[in-house]
C-alpha cells in the first residue's frame, strides 16, 4: 500500500507491541524442565529450541534405510496412498504405461525432470509438458493425471515434500484428479527436520515460492465427519519408489 | 471495548453486544433440549477421540512435545517486537508485499484497494478463520464481488447463510439430507445421501472456479519470520488451488502467527494435526515464499499479506494471558468441551468459539460484554489438557471473571460472598445456618423464589441429610 495510512498501521502496531512486552510473561506450564534445560544458555537462552531437542519425543522416522523405508510405506498405506516399487526408472515408467491403459487415461501432464521424462516418454497417451513457458491451466485441467518428482519422502508422517522449483510448480501436484510421484530410494529421510534440511541445503538459503508437504490423497472429513477422499485435490496419490 | 476493536453486526452474532448474554443463555438453553442435535455432534465427535488416541501415542513422548511446541510459540510471542520485523523483511525480500491493519475495518478497506487494483471480476476463498473475524465476505458482496469459499464446509455454511459452527469443522452440525437438500436448490443436483458424492458434486461445482477466478484470498497457520514463508494447512487442497492459479494471492493473518524458525513447524505441524483432528498431519502443509518466481512453471503475480492486529496487542499486554495468543487453531479444546458439545458452536456468538474462544473474545470485543462466556464453563480443565501448545485454558476463564469483577462487580455477588465470609468464619454460625439449611430445604423447593428458579428448572435439589457433615465425621472416628 503506498498510502500513508499504511506506514501509521505499522507504526502504531509495532509501537504497541513493543509497550505490551515491556511487562515479561512467565514460562509456560511444562511437564518438565528438558526442553528449557536443552537450550542454550544465556539471556537469550530460551528464544531457540532447536528441532534436534524435540526429535526424540516425536513420531519416530527409523534410524536405518530400511527402517526408514519400513515406516514410510506403512505410513503411505495407512493414508490410502498407492505404493509401488520399481527396480528402476524404465520399470517406474512401464508401471505408469500400465496405470495409463488400464484407468483409459487420455492426457497425463508432466514437467521436466530427470526422474519423470524417461517415465513420460512411454506413457502410451498424450501428454503435456510443463515448463515456465507452456503453463496453461485450462490445459492442466483438462488433463487425467500429473507427474513429479519430489524433493523428499519422510518417514515419520508418510509425507512427500514438493517445491514449485523442482516439481512441476504450483499446481501439477494439486489440479490433475491422479497424483503420481516419482520417489528415489536416496530421497527419504526420516523426519520433516530432517526434509527441512534438505530442502534447505538444496536450494540454498532462498526458498522457491512454494513447498508443499503432501500426506495422502486430498480429503475431507467436512460431512458428518465421515472421510471421503479426493475433495479437491488428487483423488488418488501414487508414490513410485524407485531403487 | 478495547479502543480501535471493531465489529460489524453479523448475522449469528447479537445485534447489540448488550443483548449477547441473553442470546447465550437462551440459546444455550434451547441447545440443551435439542437432544438430538446434541447426540449428532457427540456422534460426529465420536471418531476423532479414537483417532487422536492413536496418533498420540504414535509420539514417543506427547507431553514433552507440547512442551516443545509451547515453548517454540512462547518464545516467538514473546519476542514479536523482534520478530514481526524480521518476517516482514524476510516476506517481502521474497517479493510479497505486506499491508497493516490496526482493525478490521483497515483490514476490509485494504483487501477492497487491492481488489480495485487487480481489477478482480471473480474471487476465490479458501478456508480462513480470521477473515470471518473481519466479516470480509459481507463487505466484499456489498461491494459487488462474487466470492465464494472453496472449503467444503466453509461452502456449505456459505450457502447456508451461516457462519462456521466449530472454527475447523464448520458444518459439523449439518446432517448429509440437509447438504443434499442445500446442493439441490443451489446446485440443481440430484438428491444423494452418499457424503462422497456430495463430495463430489462440490469438487466439480468448484474447479472452474479455481480457473477462472482473478484472487485468491487464504489465511495463513504459520508466518516464519527466518525464511519470511508464510504456512498454510489443509485437507482438501483447496486452499493449495487458490494459490495456485488465481493471478493474485491475498492471505490474511493476525500478527501472532510468527514462528522464529522454519524447524518450529517440523514441531507445530504433527501437533496441530493430530490435536485438531487425529491425523498424523494435515494433507496439505505448504510454505509460500512470495509470488510465482522466474524459472517457476505457474503461481500468481502478486502475492499480498495482510497482517492484522484487531486487539491482539491488547492480549499482549496481559503477560498473565499473553500465552492464549499462542493458540494454533487446532480445535482441539472445543472437541473435548462439556460446555461446546451441549451447547453448540452457534450459541457462542462469537467468531471462535469453544474455551478459547471463551478466553480471547473480551479482550477483542469488550469483557463487560463477554465475559458471560467464563461462566459457562466447568472448569474440568479438559481443553487445557487437550492444548498441544499448553495455553492455560480454564485459568485464564478465571482470570476473566476475576478481571470482571474487579472492573464491574455485581452488587449481589459481593453482598453473597461478605455473607459467605461473615458465616464460613464463625464455626457456631456455620453450624446454625447449616441446620437451619438442613430443616427448611422442603421450604425451598416448595416457594421456588427467584434467585433459584433458573437453577431449579432443569434440577432437583438434593434431599437434606439428616446430620451435618461435621457431626457424621466425628461419629466415624
Amino acid at each position: 500500500m503506498t498510502a500513508g495510512g499504511d506506514t501509521t498501521a505499522r507504526d502504531t502496531i509495532l509501537a504497541r507491541v513493543r509497550e505490551a512486552l515491556r511487562v515479561p510473561a512467565p514460562l509456560p506450564h511444562m511437564k518438565s524442565h528438558a526442553a528449557v534445560a536443552a537450550a542454550p544458555a544465556g539471556p537469550d537462552s530460551l528464544t531457540i529450541l532447536p528441532v534436534e531437542v524435540a526429535r526424540p519425543w516425536l513420531p519416530d522416522g527409523g534410524e536405518t534405510a530400511e527402517e526408514r523405508l519400513a515406516i514410510l510405506t506403512e505410513n503411505l498405506g495407512k493414508l490410502r496412498a498407492e505404493v509401488q516399487r520399481a527396480a528402476d526408472l524404465t520399470a517406474a515408467a512401464a508401471q505408469v504405461a500400465a496405470l495409463v491403459r488400464e484407468r483409459g487415461w487420455k492426457r497425463v501432464a508432466w514437467h521436466t525432470h530427470p526422474a519423470v521424462e524417461p517415465v513420460a516418454a512411454t506413457l502410451g497417451c498424450d501428454s503435456y509438458r510443463l515448463d515456465s513457458t507452456s503453463f496453461d491451466k485450462d490445459a492442466l485441467e483438462a488433463c487425467d493425471a500429473g507427474i513429479t518428482a519430489c524433493d523428499a519422502a519422510i518417514a515419520q508422517t508418510g509425507s512427500i515434500l514438493v517445491s514449485s522449483a523442482s516439481c512441476g510448480g504450483r499446481a501439477l501436484s494439486i489440479l490433475p484428479h491422479v497424483h503420481i510421484v516419482i520417489v528415489t530410494l536416496d530421497q527419504i529421510v526420516a523426519t520433516l527436520g530432517d526434509a527441512l534440511d534438505a530442502i534447505r541445503t538444496k536450494h540454498a538459503g532462498r526458498m522457491p515460492s512454494m513447498l508443499s508437504f503432501i500426506t495422502g490423497p486430498s480429503r475431507t472429513g467436512d460431512i458428518e465427519r465421515i472421510l471421503v477422499l479426493g475433495a479437491h485435490g488428487p483423488k488418488e496419490l501414487f508414490v513410485i519408489l524407485v531403487g | 471495548m478495547t479502543p480501535g476493536a471493531d465489529t460489524t453486526p453479523h448475522a449469528f452474532e447479537a445485534e447489540t453486544p448488550r443483548l449477547a448474554k441473553k442470546k447465550f443463555l437462551h440459546d444455550a438453553a434451547e441447545h440443551v433440549r435439542d437432544t438430538g442435535h446434541r447426540a449428532f455432534v457427540r456422534k460426529a465427535l465420536g471418531g476423532y477421540y479414537t483417532s487422536r488416541d492413536a496418533q498420540k501415542a504414535r509420539f514417543r513422548d506427547w507431553e514433552q512435545a507440547r512442551d516443545a511446541a509451547s515453548l517454540a510459540k512462547w518464545s516467538a510471542v514473546n519476542r514479536l517486537d523482534e520478530l514481526l520485523p524480521t518476517f516482514v523483511a524476510n516476506f517481502e525480500a521474497n517479493g510479497g508485499r505486506v499491508h497493516w491493519a490496526r482493525t478490521a475495518d483497515e483490514a476490509r478497506t485494504i483487501i477492497l484497494e487491492l481488489l480495485r487494483d487487480a481489477k478482480a471480476k471473480a474471487v476465490i476463498k479458501s478456508k480462513c478463520m480470521t477473515s470471518e473475524e473481519i466479516h470480509l465476505n459481507a463487505a466484499l458482496e456489498q461491494d459487488g464481488y462474487g466470492v465464494v469459499e472453496s472449503d467444503l464446509g466453509e461452502f456449505i455454511q456459505q450457502l447456508r447463510g451461516e457462519p462456521p459452527y466449530h472454527f475447523v469443522f464448520p458444518c459439523m452440525h449439518v446432517r448429509r439430507e440437509e447438504i443434499s437438500d442445500l446442493f439441490g436448490k443451489h446446485l440443481g443436483t440430484p438428491p444423494t445421501d452418499s457424503p462422497e458424492e456430495l463430495t463430489m458434486i462440490a469438487r466439480r461445482h468448484m474447479r472452474r472456479l479455481y480457473v477462472d477466478a482473478d484472487v485468491g484470498i487464504t489465511g495463513a497457520n504459520f508466518l516464519v519470520a527466518e525464511t519470511g514463508q508464510i504456512s498454510i494447512t489443509e485437507n482438501e487442497g483447496n486452499a493449495r488451488l487458490t494459490a495456485a492459479l488465481p493471478r493474485v494471492h491475498i492471505a490474511i493473518s493476525g500478527i501472532e502467527k510468527v514462528v522464529e524458525h522454519l524447524d518450529d513447524l517440523a514441531v507445530l505441524l504433527p501437533m496441530l494435526a493430530t490435536a485438531g483432528a487425529g491425523q498424523p498431519m494435515t494433507c496439505y502443509n505448504t510454505l509460500y515464499a512470495g509470488p510465482r518466481r522466474p524459472g517457476e512453471c505457474d503461481g500468481p503475480e502478486e502475492m499480498h499479506l495482510v497482517l492484522l492486529d484487531n486487539s491482539r496487542t491488547a492480549i499482549l499486554a496481559d503477560p498473565e494471558q499473553r500465552d492464549s495468543l499462542h493458540c494454533i487453531r487446532c480445535g482441539a479444546c472445543l472437541n473435548v468441551c462439556p460446555i461446546f458439545k451441549n451447547v453448540g458452536g452457534f450459541t457462542y456468538g462469537t467468531t471462535y468459539q469453544g474455551p478459547i474462544g471463551s478466553v480471547i473474545t473480551p479482550h477483542l470485543r469488550g469483557l463487560a460484554d463477554w465475559n458471560h462466556l467464563s461462566g459457562a464453563s466447568s472448569l474440568c480443565g479438559a481443553c487445557t489438557d487437550a492444548c498441544p501448545v499448553r495455553i492455560d485454558i480454564h485459568h485464564h476463564l478465571l482470570h476473566n471473571r476475576r478481571n470482571a469483577a474487579a472492573t464491574s462487580p455485581s452488587r449481589l455477588e459481593r453482598l453473597g460472598h461478605r455473607m459467605f465470609v461473615m458465616v464460613a468464619s464463625r464455626p457456631w454460625l456455620f453450624a446454625a445456618g447449616g441446620a437451619m439449611f438442613r430443616k427448611s430445604l422442603w421450604l425451598l423447593k416448595k416457594l421456588r423464589p427467584p434467585l433459584l428458579r433458573d437453577w431449579l428448572a432443569t434440577r432437583d435439589l438434593p434431599a437434606a441429610p439428616a446430620r451435618s457433615f461435621r457431626s457424621q465425621w466425628r461419629a466415624r472416628s
